[in-house]
C-alpha cells in the first residue's frame, strides 16, 4: 500500500474551533447578540465540559453515575469561597485564607491517601488474621482486625490533621508573597485560574473518596448510591451556613465576582477536550473502555479494574468540578436548587441524547441542550413555558426507545477521532488470511 | 502456655469491646429518653413506625418490580403522587368516603402503572437494565411535569381534606390518633393479602417462578409478560394506598411530593435487602424511625433529615449491599 497525504485532522478542527470562538466573540463585540445569550451560550461550553466528565466516567468506562451534580456543586462553592475571598472584604479575614486552606486541605487528604496506599493496611491485617485464625473464631478475629484498622485509620487522619494545619502555615507565607509581588490585575486572574483549577482537583479527590468504595458495587447499585450522595451534597449544601456563614445555606451565596468570559468558559473546554481525547486514546484510555466492555475479560488481560474505574471516575469529577467553578462566575450567585437532582439529570440526558461514548456527541448535545432549554422559552407561547419539562423528558423518552445509541453513536468528528494505526507495508501472513477467511465463514455459519 | 495467655487475653479483649458496644447502645437509648423524657422518646418512635409502615407500601412496590424485572421504576414514587391526588379529588370534589377513595387511587394507579410499562418498559425488556432505568427516570420526570401543568393537578401546594375526623387518644402522654390506627391496620391488611396472593395462590406461584428464573418459566407455560405486567400492577395499587395514606397522615399535597418519598422507601428495599417482601417491610420500619428520630432529636435535624437517609444507604452499600435478609449472588460470566 502506498503512503497517501492527508491532511492532520487538527487542522480542521482547529479552524472550526477558532471560527466558532471568533464568530462569538465578533458577536458579542458588535453587541448582535443580547448579554442573556451570551450568558447561554457561555452555559452551554460549561455544560459541554461537565457532560465530557459524565460520557468519560459512563459513556467510556460504563459506570452509571447520578451524582455527578455533587462534583460539580463541589466545584462550584469551592471556588467561589476562593475567589470571593479575594476582593475587598474577605469573609475569612484575609484575602488567601480560604485559598491556603483549600491547598492545605487537598494536600493533606493526598497525605492520608498516599498513607493508606503505602502502609499497606491491608496486607497488615491480612497477616493479623492468619496469625489470629488458629486459636481464635471467626468473628473474634474480625473485630480484633476491625480495631486494628481503626486504630490505624485514626493515627492516620491525625497525623494528616496535623500536616493540614503545618501546610497551611506555609500555603499561606507563599501566597501572601505571591499575590504581594504580581501586579492587580494579573493576581485577579492567576487567582482566577487557581480557583478553577483547586475547584476541579477538590471535585477529583471527593470523587476519588467516593467512588473507592461504591464503585465495587453493580451497575445500578452505584447509580443509586451516587444519587444518594448528590442529594446528601444537596441538602449539605443546603444547611452550609451552619458551618461557614459566607455560603449562606438555602439563601443562596451572593457577591462572587463574576470573572467568567466566553474566553474562560471556550478556553476550558477547549483544554478539557484536549486532555480528554489524548486519555481515551492513550493505553490508559483502553484500559478505561476495557472496563466497559467486560469486567472480567479486562481483569483476565491483566488491567487494574478498580484502578481504572477509580481513575475514569476521579477525572470525570475534575471536569465537573472546573465546569462548576467557571458556572460559580458566570452569574455570580450560587443556589442549592441550582445543584438538585433534577439538575443532576441533565449532563446524563445530554450524553444520552449525544451517543454515549461519544465526545463529538456530548460537545454537539450540550449546546443544542443549552440553546433548546432556552429557545423553548423564546418559542414557546406565552403560558406554555411550563411545558418545556414536559417536552424533554417525552424526547428522552423517544431517543431510549427509538434510537438507544444516541444521536451519533460512538461516532467522532476530527481530531477527536481515534488516531489511524501508522500506514505500513506489513505484508499479511498468508496463514493468516485463511484463518479470517475460515472464521468469517464460521460466524456466517453461527 | 504462652500463647494460652494470650488466648485468653485477646478473647477477653473481643467480649470487652462487645459489651461497650451493647453498654454504647443501652447508654445512648437511655440518653435520648432522659433528654426529652420518656413521652417524647415513645411518641417519636410511634411517629416513626407509623411513616414507615407508609413507607413499607412504596417500598414493596420497588422490591417487586426490582425482584422480577430487576429494575428500579423511579417512576414509582410519582405513582404514589398520583395516588394521592386522586383520592384527593375524589374527596373533596366528590364528597367520597375513605374506602372508595382508597380503592378508587389504587384502580387509577394500578392502570396508570400498567400503561407506563407497556409503552415504557416492554420495548426495552432485552435492552442493557441501565437504558430502562434512564427510561425511568424520563416517566418520572414526565409525570410530574405534566402534572405540575396548570390544567392537570397545578404546580401549587394544596391542603388536604382528610375524609374522617381525626380522634385522639392520650395514653399516659403519648398521643395516638386514628391516622395511627388506620395506616398500621390498612398497611398490615394489604401487607397479609399480598402474602397470600405470593404464598397460596397459583398466580404467585407464577411470579415467584418468574423472578427466578425467566426463560425456564416461559416454557414451563407462564405468560412471563402477563406476570410482570401484574407485578406492575400489584405494586402500584399498593403505592397507590401508600399516597393516600401518606396524605392523611400530612395533609399537604404537590406534585413533585413523591420524590423524597420514594427514594426513602428504596432505600428502606435496599436496606431490607432489594426482592424480599419482609425485609421491605423491617427496611421501612427502620428507616421511618430513623427519619422521625433525626428531626426529634439531631440538632436542625429537620433540615437534616435527607442527609441522614442517605447516609444510612451508603452505609449499608458499604457494608452489606445485600441488605439485612438478602442473599449474597455471585455474578457469572
Amino acid at each position: 500500500m502506498k503512503r497517501r497525504f492527508t491532511i492532520p485532522t487538527w487542522i480542521p478542527t482547529l479552524v472550526f474551533a477558532a471560527a466558532i470562538y471568533l464568530a462569538v466573540r465578533y458577536a458579542t463585540q458588535t453587541e448582535t447578540i443580547t448579554r442573556y445569550w451570551y450568558q447561554v451560550i457561555q452555559f452551554a461550553a460549561i455544560t459541554a465540559i461537565s457532560a465530557l466528565g459524565l460520557n468519560l466516567i459512563y459513556g467510556f468506562n460504563g459506570q452509571f453515575s447520578l451524582g455527578h451534580v455533587g462534583f460539580y456543586a463541589i466545584g462550584a462553592y469551592g471556588s467561589a469561597l476562593i475567589t470571593k475571598d479575594f476582593g475587598r472584604n474577605p469573609w475569612s479575614g484575609d484575602r488567601v485564607g480560604a485559598l491556603s486552606w483549600i491547598i492545605a486541605a487537598q494536600l493533606g487528604i493526598l497525605l492520608v491517601l498516599a498513607a493508606f496506599r503505602y502502609l499497606r493496611i491491608g496486607r497488615l491485617r491480612q497477616r493479623v488474621r492468619s496469625t489470629l485464625a488458629s486459636s481464635l473464631q471467626p468473628h473474634e478475629c474480625n473485630v480484633i482486625c476491625l480495631l486494628l484498622t481503626l486504630a490505624i485509620t485514626a493515627l492516620i487522619l491525625a497525623a494528616g490533621y496535623y500536616a493540614t494545619i503545618g501546610l497551611h502555615w506555609v500555603a499561606y507565607r507563599l501566597n501572601t508573597a505571591l499575590y504581594a509581588a504580581l501586579p492587580q490585575k494579573l493576581g485577579v486572574a492567576v487567582n482566577f485560574a487557581v480557583a478553577i483549577l483547586s475547584g476541579g482537583t477538590m471535585a477529583a479527590l471527593v470523587s476519588y473518596l467516593v467512588g473507592l468504595p461504591l464503585l465495587r458495587l453493580g451497575s445500578d447499585y452505584f447509580g443509586i448510591a451516587t444519587l444518594g450522595f448528590a442529594i446528601m451534597m444537596y441538602t449539605a449544601l443546603q444547611n452550609s451556613d451552619l458551618v461557614i456563614e459566607t455560603m449562606k445555606g438555602a439563601r443562596g451565596m451572593v457577591g462572587i465576582p463574576p470573572y467568567t468570559t466566553w474566553t474562560w468558559a471556550f478556553g476550558a473546554l477547549v483544554v478539557c477536550a484536549i486532555i480528554m481525547r489524548n486519555l481515551i486514546r492513550s493505553s490508559q484510555g483502553r484500559a478505561i473502555i476495557s472496563v466497559r466492555e467486560d469486567e472480567i475479560a479486562a481483569r483476565a488481560m491483566g488491567i487494574n479494574v478498580a484502578q481504572q474505574k477509580a481513575m475514569a471516575f476521579s477525572f470525570g469529577g475534575f471536569f465537573a468540578g472546573i465546569a462548576g467553578a467557571l458556572f460559580a462566575h458566570l452569574y455570580g450567585f450560587l443556589h442549592p436548587s441550582s445543584f438538585n437532582m433534577i439538575k443532576g439529570f441533565d449532563p446524563l440526558i445530554i450524553i444520552v441524547f449525544g451517543g454515549l461514548g461519544s465526545m463529538t456527541g456530548t460537545i454537539v448535545a450540550s449546546i443544542g441542550f443549552a440553546l433548546l432549554i432556552e429557545g423553548l422559552r423564546v418559542i414557546l407561547p406565552q403560558g406554555f413555558e411550563d411545558w418545556r419539562f414536559v417536552i424533554y423528558p417525552i424526547l428522552l423518552l423517544l431517543v431510549m426507545l427509538l434510537r438507544q445509541e444516541g444521536l451519533l453513536g460512538t461516532r467522532e468528528w476530527g481530531w477527536l477521532r481515534a488516531p489511524l494505526p501508522p500506514d505500513r507495508d506489513i505484508p499479511v501472513p498468508p496463514r493468516a488470511l485463511a484463518a479470517q477467511r475460515a472464521g468469517g465463514n464460521n460466524s456466517e455459519e453461527a | 502456655m504462652n500463647k494460652a495467655i494470650a488466648r485468653t487475653a485477646l478473647r477477653g479483649l473481643v467480649w470487652l469491646i462487645y459489651a461497650a458496644l451493647a453498654a454504647g447502645i443501652v447508654w445512648g437509648i437511655a440518653y435520648l429518653v432522659r433528654i426529652n423524657g420518656p413521652v417524647y422518646f415513645v411518641q417519636s418512635v410511634i411517629d416513626g413506625l407509623r411513616l414507615g409502615f407508609v413507607y413499607a407500601l412504596i417500598a414493596l412496590g420497588y422490591t417487586m418490580v426490582y425482584g422480577i424485572v430487576r429494575l428500579i421504576n423511579f417512576a414509582h414514587g410519582d405513582v404514589f403522587m398520583v395516588g394521592a391526588f386522586t383520592s384527593f379529588y375524589a374527596i373533596s370534589r366528590y364528597g367520597w368516603g375513605f374506602v372508595p377513595a382508597i380503592l378508587l387511587a389504587m384502580i387509577v394507579c394500578t392502570l396508570l402503572n400498567v400503561i407506563i410499562e407497556r409503552i415504557a418498559y416492554k420495548p426495552l425488556r432485552n435492552a442493557p437494565r441501565i437504558a430502562a432505568l434512564i427510561t425511568a427516570i424520563g416517566v418520572s420526570f414526565f409525570l410530574e411535569y405534566f402534572t405540575a401543568l396548570r390544567w392537570v393537578f397545578s404546580a401549587d401546594y394544596i391542603t388536604y381534606k382528610r375524609p374522617f375526623e381525626v380522634v385522639v387518644w392520650n395514653l399516659k402522654g403519648v398521643l395516638i390518633t386514628n391516622i395511627t390506627v388506620i395506616i398500621v391496620g390498612v398497611t398490615i391488611g394489604l401487607l397479609v393479602l399480598l402474602q397470600f396472593i405470593i404464598n397460596r395462590t397459583k398466580i404467585g406461584k407464577a411470579m415467584r417462578a418468574t423472578s427466578d428464573d425467566k426463560p425456564a418459566s416461559r416454557l414451563m407455560g407462564i405468560n412471563v409478560d402477563g406476570i410482570i405486567s401484574l407485578t406492575f400492577a400489584i405494586g402500584a395499587a399498593l403505592a397507590g394506598a401508600g399516597g393516600v395514606l401518606y396524605a392523611i397522615a400530612f395533609p399537604q399535597i404537590w406534585t413533585f411530593m413523591g420524590i423524597m418519598p420514594g427514594l426513602k422507601a428504596f432505600v428502606a428495599a435496599v436496606l431490607g435487602g432489594i426482592g424480599n417482601i419482609l425485609g421491605a417491610l423491617v427496611g421501612s420500619l427502620l428507616m421511618g424511625t430513623v427519619d422521625v428520630m433525626v428531626v426529634s432529636f439531631v440538632p436542625n435535624g429537620s433540615r437534616l433529615r435527607d442527609l441522614f437517609a442517605f447516609l444510612i444507604l451508603i452505609i449499608v452499600f458499604l457494608v452489606k449491599p445485600t441488605g439485612i435478609f438478602g442473599e449474597t449472588q455471585i455474578e457469572k460470566v
